[in-house]
């Protein structure tokens, strides 16, 4: 039933939208999302000395990422299956997951264009960048152990 | 005839140990900075905060969420201060049997559903102080509803049995004498007041961890899921480097950047109110475990 849904969702979709897996697609960018973190984290934790370009580049990166992932085309309703640990609330509270979504969006954005020049500064952005993680996952990421 | 002697002798080996009257003496008025510490160690807000509760209303300890286990649902008791309703009117002494030795005032047997098998091992000087601290948290009136529970786990007397198989204040992890004292520290605060054993252990038939599969990872206790194994061994976190298990703590990111979910989003939110250096030796404790494959059974995936 549920393969079926999907495929109904998914030729419904094909007319929209072009990605032939949009799974893999958002867990590439989710895992992009995380690269980038990774590198600004290691400003952070002092194992870089503070490169200002470079950190402006991994911040452009998550704001580019998190434009790409707002793509309704990504998430077609029913394609919590498989691996996927996509929740069935992104499709139930599709209003709550849109404003995750837009805040990720609005704080990523604000994060370039008040690009961080220093370690304590960047500190506070990856704070508020990151909580944006962390808290979607929570509504709208199951475990699947 | 044999029946009497049966339970007399039930009745004398479920009795309940009470600390002895030197440890008691030696509790002292504790220090309530000190004891903050302990308590986000030890985790008490996650069972004791009104269910849903957020923000600074998880520092009253009303009791009332319910927790599900393969026994019955739990429900953890008010413990705010308030001397009808919560602990106000405990001694020092009456607290620290409690969570060392999981006896109630009256005498009778806690449930280990207060992770009292860990925080045996407890220093009495911390529960001194943890107790110290939770006399400065608000005042709630009000009780949290009973457990429900069915026979036989509603005897409480039944689990002095139980207790004398699984209430140790002995460290699971024997370590040389010579180890660092970071590791040392660690140790007491995993086996101990951050009860993580009690999650990321494999359970026995009734209920009690099993000590040679320390911190493989198991089911988990309430819903379908599983606690990952953090250990070095299969499936464990043998790639994770010390700073990359303390930045987790701190953060609730992994190494790859996802984030923490689940039962664990609690604890990391405790242990990021530690000092840095207790999440250092955490993560050098786990990196000393000894390494063992996944504790709970492969699942295949879920149909598609
Ligand atoms: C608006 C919600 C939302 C935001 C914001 C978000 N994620 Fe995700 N993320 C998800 C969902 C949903 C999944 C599960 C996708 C799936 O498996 O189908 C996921 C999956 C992931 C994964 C696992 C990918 C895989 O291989 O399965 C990683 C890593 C990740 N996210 C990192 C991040 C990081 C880092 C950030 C912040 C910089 C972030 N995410 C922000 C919703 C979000
Ligand atoms: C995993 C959930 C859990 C955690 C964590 C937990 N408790 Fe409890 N606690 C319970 C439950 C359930 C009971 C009820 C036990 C019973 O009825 O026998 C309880 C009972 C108690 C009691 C006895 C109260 C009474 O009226 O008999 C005290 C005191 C107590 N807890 C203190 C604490 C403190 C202090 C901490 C933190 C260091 C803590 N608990 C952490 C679940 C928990
Ligand atoms: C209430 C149950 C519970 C307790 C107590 C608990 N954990 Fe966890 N832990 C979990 C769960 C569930 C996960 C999986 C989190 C997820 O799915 O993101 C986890 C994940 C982890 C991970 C990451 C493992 C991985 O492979 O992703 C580490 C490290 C960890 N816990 C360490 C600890 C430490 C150290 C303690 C004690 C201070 C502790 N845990 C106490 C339930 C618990």
């Amino acid at each position: 039933m549920r393969k079926l849904i999907f495929a109904i969702s998914a030729l419904a979709l094909g007319v929209s939208a072009s990605f032939a897996d949009p799974q893999a697609d958002r867990e590439g960018l989710m895992k992009a999302n995380g690269k980038a973190m990774g590198a600004l984290s290691a400003y952070v934790k002092g194992e870089k000395p503070f490169d200002a370009a470079d950190v402006l580049a991994q911040l452009t990166k998550l704001s580019d990422d998190a434009q790409k992932i707002s793509d309704p085309a990504l998430w077609p309703a029913g394609s919590n299956t498989g691996d996927s640990t996509a929740s069935p609330k992104i499709w139930e509270d599709a209003a709550g997951f849109q404003a995750a979504l837009d805040k990720f969006k609005a704080d990523t954005a604000s994060a370039v264009a008040a690009a961080p020049a220093d370690v304590e500064a960047l500190k506070v952005q990856m704070g508020a960048v990151g909580s944006n993680c962390a808290s979607c996952h929570q509504a709208f990421r199951v475990k699947k152990g | 005839m044999l029946g009497g002697i049966g339970a007399a002798v039930f009745w004398l080996l479920t009795e309940p140990r009470r600390l002895d009257e030197a440890t008691i003496a030696g509790l002292g008025a504790g220090d309530a900075a000190r004891g903050e510490r302990i308590f986000w160690a030890g985790g008490c807000t996650s069972c004791h905060a009104r269910p849903g509760a957020e923000g600074d209303t998880r520092l009253e300890l009303a009791g009332g969420m319910k927790l599900k286990t393969p026994f019955g649902t739990f429900v953890p008791p008010n413990i705010s201060p308030d001397p009808k309703d919560g602990i106000g009117n405990w001694s020092a002494g009456d607290f620290a049997n409690a969570m060392m030795r999981g006896v109630a005032p009256d005498g009778s047997h806690l449930y280990p559903s207060l992770p009292y098998t860990s925080y045996a091992r407890m220093n009495p000087a911390d529960v001194a102080d943890l107790y110290a601290f939770m006399k400065t948290l608000p005042t709630v009136a009000g009780s949290a509803p009973d457990h429900e529970l069915s026979f036989p786990f509603n005897v409480r007397r039944g689990l002095g049995l139980w207790k004398l198989l699984f209430l140790s204040d002995q460290p699971v992890v024997a370590l040389p004498a010579d180890a660092p004292e970071n590791v040392a520290l660690g140790r007491y605060l995993v086996e101990g007041p951050g009860h993580c054993g009690e999650c990321h252990t494999p359970r026995d038939l009734i209920g009690g961890t099993d000590k040679s599969r320390w911190l493989s990872g198991a089911v988990a206790a309430e819903g379908d899921g599983i606690v990952p194994n953090i250990t070095s061994g299969e499936g464990g976190i043998d790639s994770w480097s010390e700073s990359d298990i303390a930045a987790y703590l701190e953060t609730g990111f992994t190494p790859d950047f996802d984030s923490v979910g689940g039962a664990m989003v609690e604890v990391q939110h405790n242990m990021a109110k530690l000092r840095a250096e207790d999440r250092e030796a955490i993560a050098a404790y786990l990196k000393t475990v000894p390494a063992h494959p996944n504790g709970y059974p492969a699942r295949t995936p879920p149909a598609g």
